[in-house]
Order: C-alpha cells, then sequence, then structure tokens
C-alpha cells in the first residue's frame, strides 16, 4: 500500500532453515533469495521434500519452534526473522495471507464459513461483527461462491472441495494484503476445478496489485501464472529467472529433466514416461556438492566438492550448475 | 435438530423398555421365590403362600410386569418386602445425596481435569507438562477409598474443619449438606479428573496438529487464541464421552466411598436391600440406575450435536 513501485514488498536474502527431524537436524533450506515488488508473481516449483513449502512458512513466520531460520526476509523493508510471534501476528493474514495445500482440512469444522472469513477482519481491522460479516458476504461473493449472502452462516462440511478453497481464498484477501503465498492451492482439487481456482487467483492478484508466490510441483501450473520462477532442489534454488526466459532455454539439469518428465498428449501408445533416475536425497544428510550430483547425467568430481554458484545464463536467469557450457546447449524447452 | 433429538428419543424408549424387560426377568422370573427368600427355609408352606399371595407373586408374569410398569409411570413402586413403606421414598431418601454428591464430584472433576488437560496440551513436552502428567499418573494409581481416608486423617482428625462422616441433610440450607458432602466429592474427583486429563490433554494435542490450526495462525491469531477459539470445541468430543461414562459411575458406582463417609447413598440402599432380600427395592434401584445411565447418554448425545455442526446431518 505504501511502496512505490520501485522497491521490493518482499526481499528475502540468503534464507536458510535448519530443522530438527527424528533423523537429526537438517539443512532444509539453503540460500535462497529474490524479491518481489507490488504485483510480481514469483513461482517455486520442485519436487516434494525440496524445501518450497518450509520456505513459504517461514516467510509466515511458522515454522515450528525448534526450526533455526538464518539470512534475512524483509517485508517492506522491515526485517522478520527474529520477530516476536506478537508482532508477526499483526502482519500475518493482513500484510501477508496463505492460501493451503487442503481445503478440506484448511477450515475449522466447528465454525461457520462467515465466521471464518470474518476472523481476520475482525482481528486486524477492529471493525464491529456487523461489519466483519457484511465484508465476508462480499469477499465470498467476489471469489464466486454462489449464493453467498445465503450460505455464510452454513458450515464448511456443506461445501465442496472447490468452493472451500474458494472460501480459504476469500479468508486469505480478506485484509487486502501485500503478498500472497499460495501452496499448492489447487493440487487437491479436481482438474476442472483446478483451472477456475487458478484463474480466479490471477484475476484476485491482478485486481488487487498483490505480490504472488505460487508454489506447485506441476511446471505447467508455473508456465501459466506466474512471471519468474524458482526451480527449488534439495533445498536450494538450482533454477531461476523469467518463466518465458527459462521455459525456452532450461539450464539446470534437473529442470530439464522434471521438463522431460511431464506427461505428453498425443504420445504413441505404450510411451513410457520419461524420469529422472534415482531418489530425492534425505535432507538430513544432503550431498557437500551440488544437491542433484547424485542424479545428474552430466556430473563432474567437481560438482560434488562445493556448492556450484550461480551462474547468469541470459538476463535475469541463473543456474546453479558448473556444467552450464554442455547443459545449455541441449535443446531443452517449448518449442522442443 | 428436532429430528435427530426425535431419533435419540425413540432410541431412548427403547433402551429403557429393553432395560426393564430384563432387570424384570433376572430378579422376578428366574427360580427361587421371594417369600420363601423373605422368611427362610424353615418356614411353613402355608405361611410362604400366604406371603407370595400378599406380594401378589402369585399373579401370571405379563401381569405383574405390565402392574410394575403402570407403577412406574405413576410413581407407584410397590412397597418394601422388608420394612413395608413405599420403595419410591426410600429412593427418594437417597437420592438427595446421591445425586448432588455425582453433581458436585462432577463439577470438580472437569474443573480439574479440563485445567490440567489444556495446560499441559499447551506446554506439550515442557516441564510443566511432564510434571502434571506425573501427578495424574500417581491420580490414577490411587485407590480412592484410600485417599478418602487421608483426606478424613487431615480435614476431619488434625483441621477439625469438616466432619469424617454422616450426611447433615439440607433441611438447615444448603452450606451443611454441602460441607458433609465435599471430603466424599473430593475422593471421587481425584481419580477421575486424572483420567479426564489425560483424555483432554490427548484431545487437544490431536487437534493442534489438524491444519485448520495452521490456517487459524495464518490469520495472525496468536497461540493462545488458536487454543481458545479453534482447538477446544474441537477437542471437547472424546473428553464429553468420558465426562458422561464418569457421571454415570458417580451415579451408580460410590458404594465404597458411602462406606468410608457413612453416607445413606444409592449404593448403599441397594447393597442393603440385595443382603435383605428385598428384591423390589433392588429392581426399581438397578432400573433406576439404567434410566440414569441411559438419560446421560442421551444428553451427551444431544451435546454432541450442539458441539459439532457435522453430526445433525450424519444421522447418528
Amino acid at each position: 500500500m505504501n511502496s512505490s513501485t520501485g522497491t521490493p514488498v518482499i526481499e528475502v536474502r540468503d534464507l536458510g532453515i535448519r530443522l530438527n527431524t527424528s533423523r537429526g537436524p537438517a539443512q532444509a533450506v539453503r540460500g535462497v533469495s529474490f524479491a518481489l515488488k507490488r504485483g510480481e508473481t514469483l513461482g517455486l516449483v520442485g519436487e516434494s521434500g525440496c524445501g518450497k513449502s518450509i520456505t513459504a512458512l517461514a516467510l509466515m513466520g511458522l515454522l515450528p519452534d525448534s526450526a533455526v531460520v538464518s539470512g534475512s526476509i524483509r517485508l517492506d523493508g522491515s526485517e522478520l526473522i527474529g520477530l516476536s510471534d506478537t508482532s508477526y501476528c499483526k502482519l500475518r493474514g493482513n500484510r501477508i495471507s496463505m492460501i493451503f495445500q487442503e481445503p478440506m482440512t484448511a477450515l475449522n469444522p466447528m465454525h461457520t464459513i462467515g465466521r471464518q472469513v470474518a476472523e481476520p477482519l475482525r482481528r486486524h481491522t477492529g471493525c464491529s461483527t456487523a461489519e466483519a460479516r457484511k465484508q465476508a458476504i462480499s469477499l465470498l461473493d467476489r471469489v464466486g461462491l454462489p449464493d453467498a449472502a445465503k450460505r455464510v452462516d452454513a458450515y464448511p462440511h456443506q461445501f465442496s472441495g472447490g468452493q472451500r478453497q474458494r472460501i480459504t481464498i476469500a479468508m486469505a484477501l480478506a485484509c487486502q494484503p501485500d503478498v500472497l503465498i499460495a501452496d499448492e492451492p489447487t493440487t487437491a482439487l479436481d482438474v476442472t476445478i483446478q483451472g477456475q481456482i487458478l484463474d480466479l487467483i490471477a484475476d484476485l492478484v491482478e485486481e488487487r496489485g498483490m505480490s504472488m508466490i505460487l508454489i506447485s510441483h506441476d511446471l505447467g501450473v508455473i508456465a501459466e501464472n506466474v512471471q519468474r520462477m524458482m526451480v527449488m532442489y534439495g533445498g536450494t534454488v538450482v533454477e531461476s529467472g523469467e518463466t518465458n526466459a527459462v521455459f525456452t532455454r532450461m539450464g539446470h539439469p534437473y529442470t530439464q529433466g522434471l521438463f522431460r518428465a511431464r506427461p505428453r498428449l498425443g504420445a504413441p501408445k505404450g510411451t513410457r514416461l520419461t524420469t529422472i533416475a534415482g531418489t530425492v536425497p534425505e535432507l538430513a544428510d544432503l550431498p557437500a556438492g551440488c544437491t542433484f550430483a547424485d542424479r545428474c547425467g552430466i556430473v563432474e568430481p567437481r560438482c560434488r566438492a562445493a556448492l556450484p554458484a550461480v551462474v547468469e545464463v541470459g538476463r535475469s536467469h541463473g543456474v546453479r550448475c558448473l556444467r552450464t557450457d554442455v547443459s545449455m546447449t541441449a535443446p531443452i524447452g517449448a518449442g522442443t | 435438530m428436532s429430528v435427530f433429538v426425535l431419533r435419540r428419543i425413540l432410541t431412548l424408549v427403547a433402551t429403557l423398555f429393553a432395560a426393564s424387560l430384563i432387570i424384570f426377568l433376572v430378579l422376578d422370573a428366574l427360580p427361587g421365590n421371594a417369600a420363601q427368600m423373605l422368611m427362610g427355609a424353615d418356614a411353613s408352606p402355608d405361611a410362604v403362600r400366604a406371603l407370595t399371595v400378599k406380594l401378589g407373586l402369585d399373579q401370571p408374569l405379563a401381569y405383574r410386569y405390565l402392574l410394575w410398569i403402570k407403577g412406574m409411570a405413576v410413581g407407584d413402586l410397590g412397597n418394601s418386602y422388608v420394612y413395608g413403606t413405599p420403595v419410591a421414598g426410600l429412593i427418594a431418601e437417597r437420592l438427595v445425596l446421591t445425586i448432588p454428591l455425582a453433581i458436585m464430584s462432577m463439577l470438580i472433576t472437569v474443573v480439574l481435569a479440563l485445567s490440567a488437560g489444556i495446560y499441559t496440551a499447551a506446554n506439550h513436552n515442557r516441564i510443566g507438562d511432564v510434571g502434571v502428567m506425573s501427578l495424574t499418573q500417581i491420580g490414577i494409581a490411587l485407590p480412592n477409598f484410600w485417599f478418602a481416608i487421608l483426606l478424613i486423617l487431615l480435614f476431619a482428625v488434625k483441621l477439625q474443619w469438616l466432619s469424617a462422616g454422616g450426611f447433615a441433610g439440607w433441611d438447615d440450607g444448603i452450606w451443611p449438606g454441602v460441607k458433609s458432602l465435599l471430603l466424599p466429592a473430593i475422593s471421587l474427583a481425584v481419580v477421575q479428573a486424572a483420567i479426564l486429563a489425560r483424555v483432554t490433554r490427548s484431545a487437544v494435542l490431536e487437534v493442534l496438529r489438524e491444519d485448520f490450526v495452521r490456517t487459524a495462525r495464518a490469520k495472525g491469531l496468536g497461540k493462545r487464541e488458536v487454543l481458545w477459539r479453534h482447538v477446544l470445541r474441537n477437542a471437547m468430543i472424546p473428553v464429553m464421552t468420558v465426562m458422561g461414562l464418569q457421571f454415570a459411575n458417580l451415579l451408580a458406582g460410590t458404594i465404597v466411598i458411602e462406606n468410608v463417609f457413612y453416607l445413606p447413598g444409592l449404593g448403599r440402599l441397594i447393597f442393603q436391600s440385595i443382603a435383605n432380600r428385598d428384591l423390589i427395592v433392588v429392581r426399581n434401584c438397578v432400573m433406576l440406575l439404567a434410566a440414569m445411565v441411559v438419560i446421560v447418554n442421551f444428553v451427551v448425545d444431544v451435546l454432541y450435536a450442539f458441539i459439532d455442526p457435522r453430526i445433525k446431518v450424519a444421522n447418528l
């Protein structure tokens, strides 16, 4: 609301997250940096366990107490890491909001949807119950819940998955946040509903000039919905850049592998899906060097020595790989 | 809502009917003649027959059953075989003690258990949690009559704040009655509170792991607000189930504590009636206990529906 278009709304620098897992301490995220200006959209893509959801929870300040966060997260210039929970509560749901993956369980079954949508309004704007309810109805109306005025007093179990996701979106948008984090918002939904929900989110982001971080494991969703993207693997960002640039010329062997592994319509019957050999490394014992080394087709001994630095392969297109000379020649990307 | 309650009421009536049938058959139709038992083995057959007729035991089974049901409907439960006084009066005398005792004990249980359970869940794995949970472990292991004796030794013998036993009744106002029931209520509550606290703790911890708790946090609610506004109501279903069982148990199963404190409660009435072969009193007392248990369960079921909106449509 108060930032000019030039400065970033949210700026993350060298974010590191250490978690205490049952298998011992694990460096779940390393060296994640990005900045988002007002109205910009960023996609985080990667397999489960690559650190994308953990990164989102770190932005929300909702990591478990035992997690150790390093680096810097700045919202409109003010540091969020180390902020007390009380101060963070004033930002969550107000300036920075989140939509979760599971609409079936993300709503409290005992409260009416109207009350749940009104809750952030009551909490952050101090408006009256009646006023919050009125706003909740218009929010529910805006996210396309049919008969919002009549159904505002209904309970979550009376709605379908898609409708419930619309309700959680209304909840996240209630206080006109500056930053919206959508963590796999359509993964749990029917394919037919997915498109509608993504379109709704895109419309709302544009209409309200929010910045959005969209998390997905689906390259197609990322390609269509965000301006910039970051590919994460083993807790590090292996490739980042403008979505168009990345999709035109993918630079990291992992991104290329993900792209090759997508199912294709029209492939001859019996064609096997391409896979990436090997499995995702355990966060508790990540290799010292490139996290993708064990599964990479063009790995060299020096890849295992230390985490490779980011190589600029184009205008704001970075690849964390020592072998970009080879990988960038592979014609992997849209149009191939 | 009304359909739900109606269904539950129908179930309640059916259960009571079945219970009355079983109680009647077990106590009245099984071999052995109440008159014979009352008069002893060496009574003359004529005297036994006369008593049989006097007690109405020569009538057909079905007639006697219907007579009993009709009697319960109008509040006439017949006369005690032993005392010759109306059974309804005997039971009513005991209920003025048993029901207040059960309520007092349940209140103490709920206050202790909910505060301990919520506190420990909110401080999961911290020192307070471990400490309070160890106390509940001890509470579960305590025999309540032994704890009752300790209470008597402390509050009645040493400090002389409360009397060691007996029931003051309600004629002199509420306070003397409450005072005489305080120690028994605490003795009964301690073990129950220990169990209920553990149930509460695990129910709250389970709900704390739910996705909607994270959603509530993401809206900007503090941990405490989330606990009170979002978690507790969701955690109440298992807690109320156990509370219902415990309340039913307090109504029926307090005979040991009644004996420790010389309280003329329902448990002692049943015990004495069995010893005296006063089967008509036993039959009505058992029926009353069955009815109280069924009604407590009914109330718990209806409360479920008030707490959880999903239950109304689920046709429980």
